[in-house]
């Protein structure tokens, strides 16, 4: 090394350090004992080191996520452009907005799309009322706290396949538990698997079944951040617990309730293991007269089943536009409930 | 006043607001009741599961259904293992899964901790983005993944189901969320002070405060990937499966033999359950605590 270029670097390194830079950086880098030549090899590479770092930290995050998910998201839509069929990947044309025309021109989408919804709103609604009203009781003061809470959660360590498997079982026409509690009720079997509303109340219900507990502790966190002195004071102005919780506990609720509304209905939307394996071996039709196909197993059934991966994208990207859709009207009502408040 | 007058009923207000709303009322016998029929519909199912596997498929098929265990639960289990390959769907899920979760703890703490604690050009546009991104769902990749993955060559392999979920935008959020208050910026500083280098500050000070959630983030993280259905269903075979795929294949087998088909369902959940009750407090204190992810 020669001495210009260490006075060079020297300077530079200082100047550079002194408006930026924390004071102990400039410290670390310069108030050493070690020779002159190497301080400025090491200063050099400290702040190349903490120019760079913050990028190389979330760099793989960016690169992986957007290669196998920014990516694809956009490649979805060119394919859904395209006629694409599973038995010849090779042979790609331009197809331009037929995937699409033919979807709209399809009773089975529509059948698909109301399904989504009818099957969504039966399965959310119920559900986050449950975990509103089990986050409420879980947050008194309890014998054994911690265990009732794992126990409400173990349905969020089982998998949709062997949750699914068990409730076809529990649903099964004849010998099937469900039908036999009804029948001692004095209530007539149901054909939870062929029936229109049936078999859409069974697939909720594995829904409901799997996610009520994980949201009531969502719920539950949030009921524990409610400052006391709202109940106090309500409490003085002789509010019962009824009153208590209906004007201090849902209204401080609301955003984490809006949240989770956003994430289930999300989550409503994608719904495929469920109908899928409820249906058995013609699973991906969802059920013999598509009673509970999904918009998720209808994208699964045309393009791995039928094998037309182009009108699959299609689908997708229908998903993620109805998705879009419903964000916005949420955000709408939210608007409108906040102002005529 | 003095000081200790002051101090006194302030820790008070504190310690009762940590506690929480409403938990100083105790829970009445009512509560139990309902608490208890909540636990109940939580476990029956699974209870039922491990009945119902004990059983042969003739006594399922009768009405009543058992409410009690038979003698079959090891002979199921075995068939259920050897019919749908379990030997090789719980290997394969395990090094899906495991591998999975290593690098979504590692990356989502070095991005969560630059999210953070460090300031670079863009961090508020890309935590931004990462924030939105939260909300994609699967189904939007998979057409293309599976396309450029067959390319590869890589149809039925692992590394097709891995590829995909190495890294999630829930995971970084969430590093974020808890560093932001765990890691006191003057511990940064003053390694920086000793002229430690970036990845000294990662190694000896990041990693350790953000222990805890790395845990909790691991224990999701797992969950998450031993669970996931939609992309493995696609991506793999029945030659070479996860766990899930072959609980699947077991499902829509031609002869289906109702006993053995518990006993997989069994077998399938059983790793998650004995991790549930080994770390079930984490994982509900890191789902109350990060309170997101659907």
């Amino acid at each position: 090394m020669t001495s210009p270029d260490e006075a060079l670097a020297h300077s530079a390194s200082s100047a550079d350090a002194a408006p930026g830079t924390p004071p102990g950086a400039a410290r670390g880098a310069h108030g050493r004992g070690a020779p002159a030549g190497a301080d400025s090899w090491r200063s050099r590479l400290y702040r190349w080191d903490m120019k760079a770092s913050p990028y190389v930290f979330v760099a793989p995050f960016f690169v992986l996520f957007g290669a196998f998910t920014l990516v694809p998201l956009l490649y979805t839509a060119w394919y859904s452009l395209h006629n694409v069929q599973l038995s010849a990947l090779d042979h790609q044309t331009w197809a331009g907005l037929d995937n699409y025309q033919h979807l709209l021109s399809s009773d089975f989408f529509w059948n698909a799309l109301e399904n989504t919804f009818t099957i969504g709103l039966i399965s959310t609604v119920p559900q986050l009322m449950a975990a509103v009203w089990l986050a409420h009781l879980l947050n008194y003061r309890l014998r054994g706290s911690t265990v009732w809470r794992v126990v409400m959660l173990t349905p969020y360590a089982t998998s949709v396949a062997a949750a699914t498997l068990v409730f076809t079982l529990l649903y099964s026409w004849d010998g099937g538990m469900v039908n036999w509690v009804l029948h001692f009720f004095g209530a007539g079997p149901v054909n939870w698997r062929e029936s229109d509303w049936g078999s859409q109340f069974a697939v909720s219900s594995i829904v409901i079944w799997r996610w009520t507990g994980y949201n009531a502790l969502i719920y539950l966190a949030a009921m524990q951040a409610i400052p006391t002195d709202l109940y106090e004071s309500a409490a003085i102005d002789g509010a019962n617990r009824w009153q208590q919780f209906r004007h201090v506990t849902i209204p401080q609720l609301r955003p984490t309730i809006l949240f989770t509304v956003v994430v289930s209905t999300i989550g409503a939307t994608q719904l495929f293991g469920e109908p899928l394996l409820f249906g058995g071996v013609s699973g991906s039709k969802g059920g013999s007269e598509h009673q509970y196909q999904t918009l998720g197993l209808y994208m699964y059934d045309q393009g791995w089943i039928i094998g037309n991966l182009g009108k699959a994208s299609a689908i997708a990207w229908s998903m993620f536009l109805i998705l879009l859709l419903v964000a916005a009207v949420n955000l709408l009502l939210t608007r409108r409930l906040r102002k005529s408040q | 006043m003095t000081t200790s007058e002051v101090t006194v009923p302030a820790a008070k207000v504190k310690r009762r607001r940590a506690m929480g709303a409403g938990r100083q009322l105790h829970a009445g016998p009512v509560t139990y009741v309902v608490l208890t029929v909540f636990a109940l519909a939580s476990l029956a199912p699974l209870v039922w599961t491990a009945i119902a596997a004990s059983r042969t498929a003739h006594r399922l098929d009768q009405t009543p259904p058992p409410l009690w265990f038979g003698g079959n639960l090891f002979k199921n289990l075995q068939s259920a293992w050897d019919q749908a390959g379990l030997g090789t769907a719980m290997f394969n899920s395990l090094i899906v899964a495991g591998t999975i979760t290593v690098s979504t703890v590692l990356f989502s703490t070095l991005a969560g901790f630059a999210f953070a604690k460090l300031r670079f050009r863009f961090s508020g546009l890309l935590l931004l983005l990462t924030i939105g991104t939260m909300m994609i769902p699967p189904q939007l990749a998979v057409v293309p993944l599976y396309l450029w993955m067959s390319d590869l060559g890589w149809s039925n392999q692992l590394q097709t189901v891995i590829l995909p979920s190495l890294v999630t935008a829930f995971g970084t959020f969430f590093m974020r969320q808890y560093l932001v208050q765990a890691l006191p910026s003057e511990l940064i500083e003053a390694a920086r002070v000793d002229g430690a280098s970036s990845l000294r500050v990662v190694w000896h000070v990041v990693f350790p405060a953000a222990r805890p959630a790395m845990a909790v983030l691991g224990l999701l993280t797992f969950v998450f990937a031993w669970n996931d259905f939609l992309w493995p269903i696609i991506a793999l075979n029945q030659q070479n499966p996860t766990v899930q795929v072959a609980l699947n294949s077991l499902g829509t087998g031609y002869v289906p033999d109702q006993a053995v088909i518990m006993a997989g369902a069994l077998l399938g959940t059983l790793p998650l359950l004995i991790a549930f009750l080994l770390f079930g407090k984490q994982i509900v204190g890191g789902i109350m605590q990060g309170a997101i992810k659907g």
